[in-house]
């Protein structure tokens, strides 16, 4: 190996060395490795290039890239998105940012009817690489239109894919692999997990579709994203102090959902609770029960949900807000029933 | 074809016959609707063929254009096929979409037709979002997007007209003002009869165009295309035209007011420019019908060969879905 191998080799074992941030801090990480790899890749959206953007996961990006590259758009969601799809089709690889998923609504058309569609009705003959990088969730006080996660909002669309990041770690590693991919991605992540610090391997790129375990055992199945899963690793070692191991699932990939990571899981269990900062009608919580019910899963005890309530919406009240979200307690004591230790 | 010297001078010979091209294009498409080889709707563009062939003559070959649903004529224009267009609508795999397009999106990448969009006013951020594309790259490409006089009401409209202003993006956004958002008389649905003003707001130019004589058109895109080339930024050119037909393939358009459709006959833009060219002895009256009944032709031959091209495969439509 020459000198400048050498040197070449050393530099990608740094770049791969794992290193402690903070979850806003990994987005940050993801996209300066992923426009520093690739010159196609852009970031867009509104104030992105304002002070770092209204979270600070673009701090320092509009002065290393340039505004070429770090775009601020005018605040008219539908239209920023038909011009990334626009952007896509001439080899761009465009990463858009919605300041909260709340805002994804209005953007409907491009999500639903362009994003997804334009390279079927293509026949096949374009692709089209956009990212959708998305603020989702609550706790943060911002009141019912500005606190939902919108999980699963589009997840039964054919054509998007649709990912969530739950850890620093997989904050980056998912977000590389999204803006990698040649298919639209919408990429969730939650503004009350920024400040979240973990272990990041810089240089990891996630698989597509494929789900985490972290944190095995045998008495029970929980599967759970973003807030939600640092809530069940919470409640699964507080559940494990009173002898009930709970497996832990971060789903990450909603669409496609990795049903043999979690068949695997639950024919082991026997027991599944789904734990999520959503309604459980129409999301995939609801879609994981059912697949698995269909398929005809040996229960050993009917499936869980722990989930927003059906009849209610996200308040601004710090004291109701923290009620509505799922504790980690909710999630534990749902652990008990389901094992039948009440 | 085999061009003579007469038409390799003279753009207008061109020009004529494929507008004539599209006219028996769109009355073969009905011909095919009731004979059941095309099926669910299509909209039609007869009387607006000024408007495709004008402003196609005036891109570059690698300038790129998004359009909506009735976009035979553009496609057309922009030199896809009769066949491929007849097949994509027959849903046989040999159509520029394979066959799961149809009507509303005859796409080419290949020729920079890269959108004909069934959803009102989305085409026009995707050519923003094209332009965009080739001032980052640096490269002096033009996006056109062509939409008719009912998109300028819908959000998208307003918003991209106003990110191409703020990022002087070389984008030409083209009304087809041919007097009806679907089956509603546009002052019914608008304040205003000259749509170009929509323009102003956003601090670009806003041009009225005659979108009936083909020269008009060409000359008119020509420079809205030149000084988005040159860096100048977008324009809105409104082309007032007229659909001979209904709306969509359901649609009798008894909503006109009598004598209307005559009137505008009268200004029918293949008569326009075959009255020029007659007069200017450049085609002759006679050469004319010939040429009209070699295109007639050439469009039976097409369709009938569209019509044996094989079905798609299901499954293999599960690949235009996902890129790898």
């Amino acid at each position: 190996m020459s000198t400048q191998n050498k040197v070449a080799t050393a530099a990608v074992e740094a770049a791969r060395a794992t290193v402690d941030l903070t979850y806003r801090d990994a987005i940050n990480a993801a996209l300066i490795d992923e426009m520093d790899a690739d010159p196609a890749v852009l970031l867009m959206g509104e104030d992105v290039a304002s002070d770092g953007g209204v979270f600070k996961t673009n701090t320092g990006l509009v002065e290393r890239f340039g505004p070429e590259r770090v775009i601020n758009t005018p605040i008219c969601e539908n239209g920023f998105t038909g011009v990334a799809l626009g952007m896509s089709l001439m080899g761009l690889r465009p990463v858009v940012e919605f300041m909260f998923a709340d805002f994804m609504p209005t953007a409907a058309d491009a999500i639903v009817n362009q994003l997804p569609k334009y390279r079927y009705m293509s026949g096949g003959k374009t692709s089209v690489p956009v990212t959708l990088r998305v603020v989702s969730g609550a706790t943060g006080r911002f009141g019912t239109q500005h606190s939902a996660t919108g999980e699963s909002w589009f997840m039964a669309q054919p054509g998007l894919q649709v990912v969530t990041a739950s850890t620093p770690g997989s904050a980056y590693s998912l977000l590389r692999a999204a803006i990698r991919e040649n298919n639209p991605v919408i990429f969730h992540e939650h503004k009350g997990l920024y400040g979240r610090k973990g272990p990041v391997a810089r240089g990891e790129i996630a698989e597509v579709g494929r789900a985490a375990v972290l944190r095995e055992g045998d008495d029970l199945t929980i599967i759970a994203t973003m807030l939600m899963l640092d809530r069940a690793v919470e409640a699964a070692n507080t559940l494990a102090s009173t002898g009930i191991h709970a497996e832990v699932i971060d789903l990450r990939w909603i669409r496609p959902l990795d049903l043999d990571t979690i068949r695997k899981s639950v024919r082991k269990t026997g027991r599944l609770l789904v734990f999520e900062e959503q309604v459980h009608n129409g999301g995939w919580g609801a879609t994981i029960i059912s697949r698995l019910a269909a398929e005809g899963t040996p229960w050993r005890a009917a499936p869980r949900a722990v989930s927003l309530p059906d009849h209610l919406l996200i308040p601004y009240s710090p004291q109701l807000e923290d009620q509505i979200i799922p504790s980690s307690s909710a999630c534990v004591e749902a652990a008990r029933e389901l094992c039948g230790r009440t | 074809m085999n061009q003579s010297k007469a038409e390799q001078a003279d753009p207008r010979l061109a020009w004529y016959r494929r507008m004539v091209e599209i006219r028996l294009f769109e009355e073969k498409v009905q011909e095919l609707f009731m004979d059941g080889l095309i099926q669910g709707t299509t909209h039609l563009c007869q009387g607006q063929e000024a408007v495709s062939v004008g402003a196609v003559a005036a891109m570059r070959a690698d300038d790129v254009l998004t359009n909506t649903y009735r976009g035979h004529g553009h496609a057309l224009a922009r030199g896809m096929t009769p066949e491929t267009a007849f097949a994509e609508m027959m849903g046989r795999s040999t159509g520029g979409s394979r066959g799961v397009g149809g009507s509303m999106h005859l796409v080419d990448f290949n020729m920079g037709n890269i959108g004909s969009n069934a959803i009102v006013g989305a085409g026009l951020p995707i050519a923003v979002g094209a332009a965009m594309a080739f001032k980052f790259k640096g490269q002096d490409r033009v996006a056109l997007s062509f939409f008719g006089d009912g998109a300028t009401n819908i959000g998208t409209f307003h918003e991209s007209l106003n990110m191409a202003a703020v990022w002087s993006a070389p984008v030409v956004f083209i009304i087809e003002n041919n007097l009806y958002g679907e089956y509603t008389p546009l002052r019914a649905t608008a304040p205003i009869d000259d749509l170009a003003r929509r323009a102003d707001p956003f601090g670009i130019p806003g041009i009225v165009v005659d979108g009936q004589d083909v020269e008009v058109v060409r000359d008119a895109v020509a420079t809205a295309v030149g000084r988005a080339r040159s860096g100048a930024g977008p324009s809105l050119l409104e082309m007032k035209t007229y659909r001979y037909r209904g709306h969509s393939r359901s649609d009798p358009a008894k909503y006109r007011p009598e004598g209307e459709l005559d009137r505008w006959k009268k200004r029918d833009p293949i008569g326009i420019l075959g009255a020029r060219l007659a007069g200017d002895r450049v085609l002759s009256v006679e050469a004319q019908e010939e040429m009209t009944a070699d295109v007639q032709r050439e469009i039976d031959a097409s369709a009938k060969r569209a019509a044996e091209a094989p079905i798609p495969d299901l499954e293999e439509t599960a690949s235009y879905v996902y890129a790898e």
